[in-house]
């Protein structure tokens, strides 16, 4: 099994709500270190088998249709990932 | 005069919705969201609530119902259809209307009566109106901060697509004006005080307040709500 990460962003113009409310609350924990938080979204697509150059485009295309919305979204990342590697990037196999 | 009312797995004011129907002499048809047929409705309204969880963002999933494939095009080609709240983020995601809703700048649910401007009169939901009419409505959401890009907002501003605009109490006018927590700004954050547009051709209109909550004496803040119905009826009958 392969899997291909998708990772969407607000656009830098749009207000954030839910990062604000997380950069409001670090420094409560001491982190005061931190000047801005934007929250975004992290899409894991797991296929049958290797994620070839078909599965990336396919992956694009969905992410550009359906998981963000080009009017506020900007799709930021489209990956494999590397099962095994858990976290480890791994090239897209052709 | 048959006017369809959309239900999604999670609508809320679908109900209300087709009572304003008939209290403004038209006649409700419902509408399925997993059946793409339209029932030969002449307008349609995608009612308030939520949408399929409105997972991913509100009415993200729900612009791909199979109901919304028959939709988008006959609103495309000059169906009156008019989105509420849930319906409004719909229209949003579907791009029949310009920007998008997310999460209100205050992060946390609103439920108020809310006056309005009317800012465009000439619409299928709106001709009942004359522009610059002050009205009040029911508020209620949570992802109602209309947003869009500088470029689109100085577009629509200039076509007169801005149809509704939040009318902002001052801070000092009155006592209980004063203990408002949105005196001297809007309810939700959104850009330009912005609650509703239209498209290019006055078809499709979407507007986070709810005027399907104000048509009847003893139930909501006035009868403000019912011109949108009376509005699409002579549209209707007229084209």
């Amino acid at each position: 099994m392969g899997t291909v990460v998708v990772d969407v962003m607000l656009k830098s113009e749009i207000l954030d709500p839910q990062g604000q409310a997380v950069a409001g609350a670090l420094p409560r924990l001491g982190f005061n270190q931190f000047t801005d938080v934007r929250q975004g979204k992290r899409f894991e697509l797991t296929v049958q088998g290797e994620v070839t150059d078909e599965v990336l485009a396919a992956a694009r295309s969905a992410a550009e249709t359906m998981l963000s919305n080009p009017v506020i979204e900007d799709v930021v990342g489209v990956r494999a990932e590397s099962n095994d590697a858990g976290s480890q990037v791994a090239e897209p196999l052709a | 005069m048959k006017i369809g009312v959309v239900t999604f797995p999670g609508s809320l004011d679908d109900h209300d919705a087709h009572r304003a129907v008939r209290v403004a002499g038209g006649d409700p048809v419902s509408l399925w969201h997993g059946d793409d047929s339209l029932r030969e409705v002449d307008a349609v309204v995608l009612p308030g609530g939520f949408s399929y969880g409105d997972y991913l963002r509100a009415g993200a999933i729900a612009r791909f119902a199979p109901v919304m494939t028959t939709l988008i095009p006959a609103a495309r080609g000059g169906l009156p259809v008019l989105g509420i709240c849930n319906g409004f983020q719909i229209l949003c995601e579907s791009h029949l209307l310009p920007g998008a809703m997310i999460q209100n700048d205050h992060r946390t649910f609103i439920c108020r009566d809310q006056r309005l401007r009317v800012e465009n009169a000439t619409t299928a939901w709106t001709s009942d109106f004359t522009q610059g009419d002050e009205i009040t409505i029911v508020l209620k959401n949570q992802d109602g901060q209309y947003v869009a890009d500088t470029r689109t907002l100085d577009e629509i501003e200039g076509e007169g697509r801005v149809a509704f605009r939040y009318l902002i109490d001052g801070p000092d006018t009155s006592d209980s004006v004063r203990y408002d927590r949105f005196a001297g700004r809007n309810p939700n954050g959104s850009y330009r005080d912005i609650a509703g547009v239209t498209n290019e051709r006055g078809n499709v209109v979407g507007l986070m307040p709810h005027p399907e909550h104000a048509i009847e004496k003893g139930y909501g803040p006035s009868l403000d709500g019912l011109k949108f119905f009376t509005s699409v009826l002579k549209s209707v009958v007229s084209s």
